[in-house]
């Protein structure tokens, strides 16, 4: 591939919180930033839309929720009537406990196995990372240096002032 | 970090840390290999399961003839047992969930061991009602699953089997929910990792994480949806099993309290086990700066509060059973309290509400002796108010011939030792070969409380410009 990164290496979360929100406006792309830690702010920093994993969430919520009503008033009403203490068939208020607790179980199993299948993140995947310190105590910014037109003087000198530790062109680029 | 900055706050990590030495803290513990103290404890704990084994593999082959169970009395020892190990890992979820919503920034040098926790206490609790089935190769026979007896359903009304969903559901998220969080520290110990073997381990746990700020943010959004789903389930799940004495007719269990007291007395219970161990670990591993006694302080007032609303339903219990002027509710309370289980039941009152009242004295709550040794009381005060409001409530029942005594047999006390060895054996492996401390999250309290802003001039300046723009 073409495409070249360009990294800057910081140690400080207010330093890459305000670099990338300084690169970001400069009309950079920024292709990622790599922190040891959630670093709150930056995801608007990058200019991150919120995710769309709670609509994924509910999406599996409402399959369980679904699923609990469905099969009981089924199980109970339509394939084996049971009749228990001479109760109706159909008691929603006995059902309640087993419908939400499927409603927890595959809204959250739901949502976790998209998060891992949207991120990529799997057993066994080939780590590519940026920097050795990048789950230590290093945060990188990594730009798409898309063309001759970069200029990564200026983006150095924009750095720079966020007290950079190191900058670096990078030819790999991770899948 | 610097948005956090008051004079205020004091800050949750103590001693001037820096990232990496967070990392190489908590790591050394795991990369200096086993001492001679984990080995001694590990084969204790070890040696108290292998205990519970043999007694358990002796009651499946024989029966649960073997317990001191009888016509009257048939829930006991077992069901204590359950109902005690569930509530234990009530506090881990409290702390990894409902904390983490209430944005309560020192939950996060405990909450990896507290969720751990209850992953084995869950473990433990799920053991004793399958050994009560008797034959517990049937196990399966619970999940409602297409079979080729008709196919015969479960029993949707009944609360042993929403026990079944709720247990379940929980140990399930429960076990994702700290997986997911251990998988950023998992990675950190993948690139610190020398040896090839452990690398491989580490490096197929930690799914290739690394660090990218897109994935943080869909992390970040999938830990608050756990956490979301956790806090009301946590609450489910100790409700679902006081149903299960609840929705019975037997005076004593006839209560509507039952499911709010049991959730209180389940994180009451839980948050005893979380500073029995805490107090061990963070002088065994070194880790007085991460776990404070600003922490151990905060967990006590969480003991306070709850076992306050402990000892506030023992009352109106009492209080309920006079004013029903049902005489055998009534009956129920006077033998509970005053009956041949009376010593159970002062032992319960004792442990529960009137020792822990010394919690109120700032010192006291700061003494690490005494809160260790508190944290023991309230164990046994827990544990004591199980066997109380099973054996009591059913010993005398509502034909006197048949009233009876209940004492358990050495099978069943085998058995819950064994359950004690189970959970140490667990959680020193774990602690021997997981973070402890949650990395990630420490790191990123880090400058909670300290003025870093100082140090940067770029930051200052950079933000005086944003300023300068919004206005």
């Amino acid at each position: 591939m073409d495409t070249q990164l360009f990294l800057g290496i910081f140690t400080n979360e207010d330093d890459v919180v305000n670099a990338t929100r300084a690169t970001n406006s400069a009309g950079y792309t920024i292709h990622d930033v790599y922190t040891p830690y959630a670093v709150h702010g930056l995801e608007k920093a990058m200019g991150l839309k919120p995710s769309r994993l709670t609509w994924a969430c509910l999406a599996f919520a409402a399959a369980g929720l679904l699923l609990g009503v469905f099969a009981q008033f089924w199980i109970g009403s339509i394939d084996w009537p049971l009749n228990v203490g001479g109760k109706p068939f159909n008691s929603l208020p006995a059902y309640l406990p087993v419908i939400f607790e499927l409603t927890v179980l595959i809204g959250g199993l739901g949502v976790v196995f998209t998060m891992l299948v949207r991120a990529k993140l799997y057993p066994g995947k080939a780590v590519w990372l940026p920097d050795a310190g990048v789950t230590n105590d290093r945060f990188v910014i990594a730009l798409v240096q898309k063309d001759a037109s970069f200029d990564s003087g200026a983006v150095r000198h924009l750095w720079e002032e966020f007290n950079l530790i190191e900058a670096k062109s990078l030819a790999e680029v991770p899948c | 970090m610097s948005t956090h900055y008051s004079k205020l706050r004091k800050p949750i990590i103590e001693g001037d840390k820096s990232l990496g030495q967070i990392t190489d803290d908590v790591a050394r513990t795991i990369e200096r290999g086993p001492t001679r103290l984990w080995w001694f404890a590990f084969m204790l704990s070890f040696s108290v399961m292998v205990v519970g084994i043999v007694a358990v593999s002796y009651q499946i082959k024989v029966g649960i003839g073997t317990w001191g169970l009888n016509k009257t009395v048939g829930w006991a020892f077992d069901i204590t047992n359950f109902v005690f190990w569930v509530g234990i890992g009530h506090a881990g979820t409290l702390i990894s969930a409902i904390l983490f919503l209430f944005r309560q920034r020192w939950r996060t040098s405990i909450n990896r061991s507290a969720e751990a926790m209850t992953v084995f206490a869950v473990i433990c609790a799920g053991i004793f009602p399958i050994i009560h089935m008797g034959r517990p190769w049937l196990f399966f026979w619970i999940a409602p699953y297409p079979n080729f007896r008709g196919p015969l359903w479960v029993n949707f009304r009944s609360p042993l089997l929403w026990d079944f969903f709720a247990i379940s559901t929980y140990f399930t998220i429960s076990l994702v929910f700290w997986y997911i969080g251990l998988v950023p520290d998992l990675a950190t110990m993948r690139d610190r990792a020398k040896s090839k073997i452990k690398k491989a381990i580490y490096r197929v746990t930690s799914l290739g994480w690394n660090g990218s700020a897109r994935t943080w943010n869909r992390y970040e959004t999938v830990y608050v949806l756990l956490a979301a789903f956790a806090t009301p389930l946590v609450l489910s799940v100790h409700s679902i099993v006081s149903m299960d004495f609840a929705t019975s007719v037997i005076p004593g269990w006839h209560t509507t309290i039952f499911p709010p007291y049991f959730v209180a007395g389940a994180i009451f219970s839980g948050f005893a086990m979380v500073l029995t161990l805490m107090i061990i670990a963070r002088k065994v591993l070194n880790y007085q700066e991460y776990i404070t006694l600003d922490h151990i302080e905060k967990m006590c007032k969480v003991i306070l509060a709850t076992g306050g609303i402990v000892g506030l339903a023992y009352a109106t219990e009492m209080f309920m059973a006079w004013y029903s002027v049902n005489e055998f509710e009534r009956f129920a309370f006077i033998n509970r309290a005053l009956g041949p289980f009376a010593w159970a039941y002062w032992i319960m009152v004792s442990c529960n509400v009137i020792i822990p009242q010394l919690l109120w004295v700032k010192k006291l709550r700061r003494s690490i002796a005494f809160v260790f040794l508190m944290s023991i009381v309230i164990n046994i005060g827990m544990w004591f108010e199980r066997f109380v409001i099973i054996v009591t409530s059913i010993h005398r029942d509502f034909l006197p011939s048949s009233w009876a005594m209940y004492k358990p047999s050495l099978i069943e006390i085998a058995t819950l030792l064994g359950s004690f060895g189970l959970f140490f054996s667990a959680f020193l492996l774990f602690a021997r070969f997981v973070p402890f401390i949650a990395i990630g999250e420490v790191k990123g309290v880090l400058g909670y409380g300290r003025n870093k802003k100082a140090n940067s001039k770029a930051v200052q300046n950079s933000e005086r410009e944003l300023e300068a723009v919004e206005v």
